[in-house]
């Protein structure tokens, strides 16, 4: 068996896979992280004090986590959603009904939005406390607030999506604040707009939520604000270790 | 390989300099694997249990088919922008739903930039900054109680109704509304010029940022401490704006 064992972890296969053994010594540690492309997002070593929970609250990591959760759960929905009026809501409905574990796999898509809503807004509070935005990272904490402002837009843009009551009046409520834009919304002050050609019109395609809108919202969902949000992620993240990683006491 | 081994000796020579530090105390490290990768783990575990949970236990919401032609009472935004429907009790819809969103936005971009004191960076030495973790406090406690009333205490209509009382008691409509006082411009004049001039008069701290930076520093807290004014003005003083000009209403 040991034999067997020492003959399988020596292979070429093998090798070319692991490249290296878990034995507990210092070039391990550093290889674990190294080698491994998601875990070299990491430094080899850390001050001692990012590695407490009540240091960083593990709120950025949690809302990283929970992004991915959307993604996967967003893909798996997409099999079953059509955005266009008609079918919408059926889809829903066969979501709930036909579909197994349909119920759970929107349940978790729509939990995962609102928690991940609020985890973003904590983590910014911790940024926060702790002074973490003071040069050099000043423009990370911007990235930040960007990042912040896409969570919204991402939840906002979904919450039209299941065609009900619900998303439909809430958008309205929504949409309609951007008929007040000052000079771009045609009931705002100083308005050089009307109803068909102001912002409220250019985020619906149409001067009430309807099809037009159901879908732009679906893109905007689904792969325009997902693939910003992707990209300013990996600049926030690539900035922490450029930035002189996490804030530590000078 | 050769590229692996020599970027692990470009890393591990870093990191011996950091070992260095550590012994002789300049820094407190550790290495990142597995300390930090194994509670990275354990979070993972944790918001996957969490949300597999909550979607097991509590259905996402699914009203009746989208009807535009059948308005809900009350028609609510998602929870995360109804502090800013709330406000639209006290404001209009340009400012509630456009000129204080944007500049939650733009102020919190401008924090970096405008704060000024080095200390208090990567501890939670709140003592150091008082000035900065107060009013950012004031706008973060704000925005929860705002959302929290409009997600639990706004009934039919938009009336105030407590958690214990039913929405089919019918509330009285509010008294009559003051359209604008009197006193309102001045008011509204003397609220922004003396909370302008008298800070820079009477702070060193603030007149040491510069003016540009004190500028957009009192901007922004003036209209955030606006806020809470126009709710006691409309609360207690029956105010519906301090100033009705001919182009927007405040």
């Amino acid at each position: 068996m040991k034999d067997i064992l020492k003959k399988v972890t020596e292979s070429q296969v093998w090798k070319s896979v692991f490249r290296h053994g878990y034995a507990d010594e210092t070039k391990n540690r550093m290889l674990q992280i190294r080698s491994n492309v998601f875990l070299h997002l990491h430094p080899f070593k850390m001050p001692r004090h990012a590695f407490k929970i009540r240091f960083t609250w593990c709120m950025g990591g949690v809302t990283f986590f929970l992004f991915l959760i959307e993604v996967i759960t967003g893909l798996l929905l997409m099999f079953y959603y059509r955005p266009v009026t008609e079918y919408a809501y059926l889809d829903m409905k066969f979501l709930e009904f036909d579909v197994p574990f349909g119920i759970i796999l929107r349940n978790i898509h729509r939990w995962g939005a609102h928690a991940m809503v609020a985890t973003v807004m904590v983590h910014m509070l911790r940024v926060f406390l702790t002074g973490s935005y003071k040069p050099p990272r000043e423009f990370n904490w911007v990235v930040g607030v960007i990042l912040l402002v896409l969570t919204l837009l991402l939840s906002f843009t979904g919450y039209l999506l299941p065609w009900d009551q619900l998303a439909f009046w809430a958008i309205t409520v929504g949409s309609n604040m951007a008929r007040a834009t000052p000079i771009l919304g045609h009931e705002g002050p100083f308005a050089i707009v009307d109803k068909y050609n102001d912002v409220r019109f250019a985020l619906l395609g149409g001067t009430d939520v309807g099809a037009s809108a159901l879908l732009r919202f679906y893109v905007l969902h689904i792969m325009l604000l997902p693939l910003v949000a992707i990209i300013l992620m990996a600049v926030h993240f690539w900035r922490i270790r450029k930035d002189g990683g996490i804030s530590r006491p000078l | 390989m050769n590229g692996l081994v020599k970027g692990i000796n470009m890393e591990a020579a870093e990191t011996k300099k950091e070992d260095k530090e550590s012994a002789t105390g300049k820094q407190d490290t550790e290495y990142v694997w597995p300390d930090l990768v194994f509670k990275e783990y354990l979070a993972v575990v944790a918001v996957t249990a969490l949300m597999l949970l909550w979607a097991l236990m509590v259905n996402a919401p699914l009203r009746e088919l989208a009807n535009p032609g059948l308005t809900e009472n009350p028609a609510k935004a998602p929870w995360y922008f109804l502090g800013l429907q709330e406000l639209l009790v006290y404001f209009d819809p340009w400012m509630a739903g456009v000129v204080l969103p944007s500049l939650i936005i733009t102020g919190l971009i401008a924090v970096p930039y405008i704060d000024t004191n080095t200390k208090g960076v990567g501890e939670y030495a709140l003592s150091l900054r008082k000035f900065a973790v107060y009013n950012y406090l004031f706008g973060f406690i704000m925005w929860w109680v705002l959302i929290v009333i409009g997600t639990f205490l706004r009934g039919p209509n938009w009336n105030f109704y407590w958690p214990w009382e039913s929405w089919e008691i019918h509330k009285e409509v509010e008294q009559a509304l003051v359209f604008q006082p009197a006193w309102g411009p001045a008011f509204l004049g003397i609220y922004f010029l003396a909370g302008f001039v008298v800070p820079w008069l009477t702070s060193r701290y603030l007149r040491e940022k510069g003016f540009l930076r004190y500028s957009i520093i009192m901007l922004h807290l003036l209209i955030m401490y606006f806020v809470p004014v126009k709710i006691v003005l409309r609360l207690v003083f029956n105010v519906r704006y301090v100033w009705a000009a001919p182009w927007f209403n405040i």
